[in-house]
């Protein structure tokens, strides 16, 4: 009967925060480069607009490492939960935003700290240190059906909602 | 005065009470009149800033960094430019990756061989990976090869290589984004940070290359490794496969793998817990014969 008396409110609690955690809705911001939206939640899921860095969606609803959103423009996918962060990014300095909330942690400066202005800083101090096999690797990007056709070809059957 | 007083006390206080510590005595600062409101604020700012860890580093930072972490890498070590090879490498890598726990980085997953018999691997921050001649010899098949990418796709998610930075280089870092948040960057502060950032890739390449990460980060790289294998479809044992004819390469007195990693022997009695007892890897003929065809070098 304790028991019951104890656990009663403690369930009631946790059916209360997982409809909360199922209905509640929040912005978040693309921390990567570019990252696709996807119709579904794989990264075989056919890929459509484009998210850039700093832009903001509202959050929907997750499906394992993936958050389902809604973009500007009326757009609405998927993307893996690793591109985002709950920290509003600024791109440009100077902004209100920025002057008068810049050392809050919901917020992100773009390009502040180490940036490309510290690499050209480097690279001014360390002229024998050569960044173009860098920026020549970084240029290769596989395709998801280039991807699709290499597991194919191998005979690779990834594990059934493997892909992260 | 006081200021000073207050950035000792930060630099000596837990985690926990610094932000408070720092946001009283800058209080009392400008009651008492020792402190302009500018510096009060200041000196809260750096309290802040002497708070934050490896994990404030934002995926743009962590981005650059890594760049030229790699920049230095390749600068030791020549890159091969094999474009198949390089490009076969890339779909095995990017592919792996995606089955990783973080498949997003802010510049994605690049991967490179580089010009070594040693055998080597490093993975740079953010995604960056590089790869021996001297390791690809130790790979007979896909899998022992999507072995080795796994482990350092495994460093790059746990940002191992950003834990090797000093806190004290941090701190600095730290500060002055901290008390310049707002505006451009110019003259001494870009100096200053550029010098803590010098600091940062001296600070991780050293880890990489002399001394190694600690054992338990090569553990945590490892057990990744096993995951995303078993996550993409490939054969786990292709890691022990590849520590087994590591052991055969490895001179006890190499300036690789011998010294920057735990010997092959622990690893394999670590991965067995995992996987059970070795079994051969058996890939289907059409994987091994792109894997020959792909990766030759000469």
């Amino acid at each position: 009967m304790k028991i019951k008396v104890l656990f009663g409110p403690v369930i009631i609690i946790g059916f209360a925060a997982a409809v909360w955690a199922a209905d509640s809705s929040k912005m978040m911001s693309v921390q990567v480069k570019t990252t696709p939206l996807r119709d579904t939640p794989s990264f075989v899921g056919k890929a459509g607009a484009t998210l850039s860095y700093g832009d903001r969606v509202e959050t929907l609803g997750t499906q394992g490492p993936w958050t389902k959103v809604n973009a500007s423009g009326g757009l609405s996918g998927w993307v893996h939960t690793s591109a985002l962060t709950s920290q509003r990014i600024v791109l440009k300095s100077g902004q209100e935003t920025a002057q008068t909330r810049a050392s809050s942690d919901e917020l992100a400066l773009a390009g502040k700290g180490f940036n490309s202005d510290v690499e050209s800083e480097y690279k001014k101090q360390h002229r024998n240190i050569d960044f173009t096999p860098i920026d020549r690797m970084e240029k290769i990007r596989i395709s998801s059906t280039e991807i699709q056709s290499f597991l194919k070809e191998g005979g690779v059957s990834p594990r059934e909602g493997g892909a992260q | 005065m006081l200021g000073i007083f207050f950035l000792f006390a930060l630099e000596s206080a837990t985690p926990q009470i610094l932000d408070t510590l720092s946001d009283i005595g800058a209080e009392i600062g400008k009651q008492t009149g020792a402190l302009t409101p500018g510096q009060a604020e200041s000196i809260k700012k750096a309290g802040k800033a002497v708070n934050k860890t490896f994990e404030s580093i934002t995926p743009e930072q962590e981005y650059y960094i890594g760049r030229t972490v790699g920049a230095v890498i390749v600068n030791k070590y020549r890159p091969v430019n094999n474009d198949a090879a390089n490009h076969y490498l890339n779909v095995l890598g990017q592919t792996l990756a995606q089955f990783s726990d973080r498949p997003e980085t802010f510049g994605g997953y690049h991967f490179l061989i580089i010009d070594s018999n040693e055998i080597n691997a490093f993975s740079a921050p953010g995604g960056l990976i590089f790869i021996s001649r001297g390791m690809l010899n130790c790979c007979k098949n896909e899998d022992a090869l999507a072995a080795v990418l796994a482990h350092e796709i495994g460093h790059v998610q746990h940002q191992h290589g950003l834990q090797a930075i000093k806190k004290s280089r941090l701190n600095s870092a730290f500060t002055i984004l901290a008390a310049e948040s707002a505006k451009q960057f110019g003259g001494q502060d870009l100096k200053d940070l550029t010098t803590a950032f010098e600091g940062s890739i001296s600070d991780i390449t050293s880890t990489m290359m002399n001394s190694g990460y600690a054992r338990s980060c090569e553990k945590e790289a490892d057990k990744s490794a096993v995951e995303i294998m078993k996550r993409a479809g490939y054969d786990p044992n292709g890691l022990t496969a590849m520590l087994m004819e590591m052991k055969k390469n490895l001179k006890p007195d190499g300036f690789d793998f011998a010294k920057t990693h735990p010997s092959p022997d622990s690893r394999i009695s670590d991965i067995t817990q995992w996987i059970g007892p070795y079994q051969p890897v058996a890939a289907p003929a059409g994987r091994q014969t792109r894997f020959e065809r792909d990766l030759k070098l000469n």
